[in-house]
């Protein structure tokens, strides 16, 4: 039964984004004064031995490391990563000046006069050689960013007692956002304060990445976000690595700049997804039955450490992905390479623990020779079961009813069956969850979100926090949340434009935590407006974060205790036919079952089903970014090949209602979830069609290639 | 090419334009007539968000140079979204949940004329073709071939 809430509306941003009338940052500033653009290294790893600049006509400018007004690093969660390179270079790409002007093309000439020589040094690209400390350490005394290891139960002892082990590799690579919009800033100087106007997901990170860089106080900087044309992560952290640089030059010219990356630059220099290894050992009794399982993730962080330990926990935490085995070590480690650095993309390190899971049970299927959904069915989660760090599954779990319902969508049963006599054909199956929300302890003592409501004297509702609508649907989300508690129309709701200067900090946009932990606080605070009601009055409530009275309080240092507050769980089935000939592969069919606690807007919900889904299958499929010499191998569009209308075939979904009693009308998140099961499904489809074993992402024509050529 | 001899019409204005005939379209819409609906997601000619229709067909004006617009009509999704067609576009594409976050949209509305241009009941196929030199990274495209099913269902005897 469809909840009211559900039904879906005309989101407040689409006619004006269809007829051309939004504005994005490029559109409020077409014309500016001022130009920056940067000038990057050229080698991935080795010492600045000298610098070369050519002389500047009047009004052009470069600005570098000794012009940084305070420290010269970018406050992220570390701030190892320098706003300008000074000396050292461990990436190619790394920013070692700006340079600032009102022609464009005498900025590019300027950019080309600059020569800087370099002392190289032997630089590592892969997660062996930064292990192996090769070309000596150059971070800490192991090249090891972060790292965590969890024991629940108590799995060494259990693999004493093993009948039998199996054990696996599964690898997957990088992915880049391309979000439609490049990365766009622009900034000026206005009563002694810096204001930055930012396509980005964190108004609030820019302000604290920068403060420190600048000296100034926090007060002295605002960030206003502008539309954001998609994100997926990459408008989380890079928007800082611009902004420190821009706010540079701003604070020393005090002009208006504006900075837009072109689509090659932000190809080249921006983050990505982190490359994973995951080692997955399993103990088995005689019957076949699991007794513990040894995991061991790596995450390939780059050059600096970014955000590179969250992805990590949220790598790690997600490590058993929807299943309850009792005796589980978990290892999971990032290292530093001579790469561009790795940061948050849709997932956030899920996608890669759960491509590892999904595979190995796979893996474990074929060796004992039962049914991928038979193997799976005894472990799945139920409530009350306990969590790989000993937190608790507190809602209802509705995979039974997930499963039930896409196999009947998908006819996966009678298609495993029929495809394994009919060759390239294959149908792939995958489970997977999401946390909603910060992890551990986060929402409660880092984030301690706050939101605003103020009603006008035309009774106008104006809901004010720091979550920005970047294509998901925020802003209409949000309104119906207020509109519907509050019994008002949702044109009489609006959503307030996310300004450091003026709206509470309810924390970042990322985590899946927006409907989850911010509608929430969206829909508390409404309820006390409601109550207090005064017509034709102004009235203005803020209110703060609520915790779960049920949590399973967390420990930082043990890392125990939950994890994340609830979990989106769904299932997914792709099918493929392979191509004999070519190695080409066609999908044929795409099918997913989810549970996002009750959907604020069903059509929003499914825009992100679809469009996470068709993410996961490029990521799987198209998206191949190799690495050659530091560089990326693919440069521009037309080779780092993102799906297109004619890749995929429609997708079939559905979303089963399980209210959660601390969302905003039952609901979870959504964002994120709807990317995990991708890969896994996608993977397996390829592997019964070509009847073999495939360990890696993206599955390309070329690897099903190779497996042909070695027989298997 | 001489500077300053560049007429051409501009969404059903003639227009005399005095700068370089090198200078791209797109420039010269966004910077010169303060025309922002095509927007520049590439720069290369690979995504389509700067579509426009030159003579009546679909450009990446990031591709166009000016000098070869001497003496052609160029309309921009400005004009378009308020022509009959137009309207019910923006209004099928709002209605089917096309839009995330927008940035290719204008492109994929302008994209979507020709396809419907080409054949008033497309079948999904036929769209899915004619929206392939449009990139969303949004949508994952199910929903904007609805919307282009929806304006061609609603605009009967538009096109």
């Amino acid at each position: 039964m469809s909840q009211k809430i559900s039904a879906s509306v005309r989101r407040k941003d689409a006619v004006d984004k269809a007829k051309g009338a939004m504005e994005y940052l490029a559109d409020l500033f077409p014309v500016s004064p001022l130009h920056g653009r940067f000038f990057y290294s050229t080698i991935p790893r080795g010492r600045i031995k000298s610098v070369e600049l050519p002389d500047l006509a009047e009004g052009y400018h470069i600005f570098g490391a000794k012009d940084v007004p305070g420290k010269n690093g970018i406050q992220m969660v570390q701030d190892d990563w320098p706003v300008f390179a000074e000396k050292e270079i461990r990436f190619i790409g790394q920013i070692i000046f700006l340079i600032v002007g009102a022609d464009k093309a005498e900025i590019l000439r300027i950019r080309d006069a600059i020569r800087v020589e370099y002392e190289e040094e032997t630089p590592c690209y892969s997660l062996e050689d930064s292990e192996a400390l090769y070309g000596g350490v150059q971070h800490g005394d192991d090249n090891i960013f972060t790292q965590f290891e969890v024991n629940h139960g108590d799995a060494a002892s259990l693999f004493e007692k093993a009948d039998r082990i199996l054990e696996n590799d599964y690898y997957t690579g990088y992915q880049e956002h391309v979000y439609l919009e490049p990365q766009s800033l622009f900034a000026h100087w206005e009563n002694d304060s810096i204001v930055i106007h930012a396509s980005s997901q964190c108004p609030f990170y820019i302000r604290h990445s920068i403060t420190g860089v600048l000296g100034l106080p926090e007060e002295n900087i605002r960030v206003i976000q502008t539309p954001t044309g998609g994100a997926f992560g990459g408008k989380e952290h890079f928007p800082d690595v611009l902004a420190c640089p821009l706010g540079v030059a701003v604070y020393h010219l005090k002009q208006p700049i504006s900075l837009i990356l072109d689509r090659k630059e932000d190809l080249a220099f921006s983050v990505k997804r982190h490359p994973s290894a995951t080692h997955i050992r399993t103990a088995l009794d005689k019957n076949g039955n699991i007794l513990a399982m040894d995991i061991d993730q790596r995450l390939d962080g780059g050059a600096y450490e970014s955000c590179s330990m969250v992805v990590l926990q949220r790598a790690v935490f997600t490590a058993t992905n929807v299943y309850n085995f009792p005796h589980v070590h978990v290892q999971g480690r990032a290292f530093c390479t001579n790469k561009v650095p790795s940061d948050a993309f849709r997932g956030f390190g899920a996608p890669q623990a759960v491509f590892a899971m999904e595979c190995h049970m796979n893996f474990l299927a074929f060796e004992l020779g039962m049914d991928p959904l038979e193997i799976r069915e005894p472990y799945l989660l139920v409530q009350g079961d306990k969590t790989v760090t000993d937190g608790r599954i507190h809602e209802t779990v509705i995979l039974p009813e997930l499963t039930e319902r896409i196999l009947e969508m998908s006819d996966y049963k009678r298609k495993l069956e029929a495809y394994k006599t009919e060759p390239c054909k294959g149908i792939g199956f995958s489970y997977f969850l999401h946390g909603c929300g910060f992890t551990g302890s986060g929402e409660q003592d880092l984030i301690k979100a706050r939101i605003r409501i103020v009603k006008t004297t035309d009774d106008l509702v104006r809901v004010s926090a720091s979550n920005v609508e970047m294509g998901q649907g925020l802003i209409t989300t949000f309104c119906k949340i207020a509109s519907e508690t509050l019994g008002i129309s949702l044109d009489r709701v609006q959503y307030m434009t996310p300004d450091t200067g003026d709206v509470p900090d309810s924390g970042p946009t990322v985590a899946s935590r927006s409907i989850t932990i911010v509608g929430y606080l969206v829909k508390k605070g409404c309820e006390k407006l409601k109550e207090q009601w005064k017509s034709g009055e102004e009235q203005t409530i803020f209110q703060d974060y609520v915790p779960s009275s049920y949590t399973v309080p967390w420990d930082n240092v043990a890392l125990t205790g939950d994890a994340y507050p609830a979990y989106s769980w769904g299932a997914n089935v792709v099918e493929i036919e392979v191509d004999p000939i070519t190695f080409e592969i066609e999908t044929k069919g795409i099918w997913g079952t989810y549970d996002v606690g009750v959907p604020i807007d069903r059509r929003i919900v499914e825009g992100q089903i679809q469009g996470g889904m068709i993410q996961a299958l490029g990521y799987s499929n198209l998206e191949k970014l190799e690495v050659k010499d530091g560089r990326y191998r693919q440069a521009t569009l037309a080779d780092y090949m993102i799906p297109t209308s004619m890749d995929f075939p429609p997708m079939e979904c559905d979303v089963l209602d399980n209210p959660y009693d601390y969302g905003p009308f039952g609901a979870k998140g959504v964002g994120e979830m709807v990317f995990n099961g991708g890969a896994p499904a996608f993977t397996a489809a390829v592997c019964q069609a070509v009847d073999a074993e495939i360990d890696e992402i993206p599955v390309l024509p070329e690897t099903l290639m190779e497996l042909k050529d070695e027989g298997r | 090419m001489k500077e300053g001899s560049i007429d051409f019409r501009l969404n059903g204005k003639d227009i005399k334009y005095d700068g370089s005939p090198l200078k791209r379209l797109l420039d010269v819409l966004r910077e010169d007539f303060e025309l922002t609906g095509p927007k520049e997601g590439c720069g290369e000619g690979e995504c389509g968000a700067c579509s426009v229709f030159m003579d009546g067909k679909l450009v990446n004006s990031c591709m166009v140079p000016m000098g070869s617009v001497v003496g052609r009509e160029i309309t921009t999704i400005e004009a378009f979204s308020e022509t009959e067609k137009g309207k019910c576009l923006v209004d099928a594409f709002a209605d089917a949940g096309a839009v995330q976050c927008g940035f290719c949209t204008p492109g994929m509305v302008m994209a979507s004329e020709k396809v419907l241009e080409q054949n008033a009941n497309p079948e999904m196929d036929e769209i899915r073709r004619g929206l392939s030199g449009n990139l969303c990274r949004c949508t994952g495209y199910d929903m904007i071939v609805d919307a282009v099913k929806l304006a061609a269902k609603r605009g009967k005897g538009l096109w």
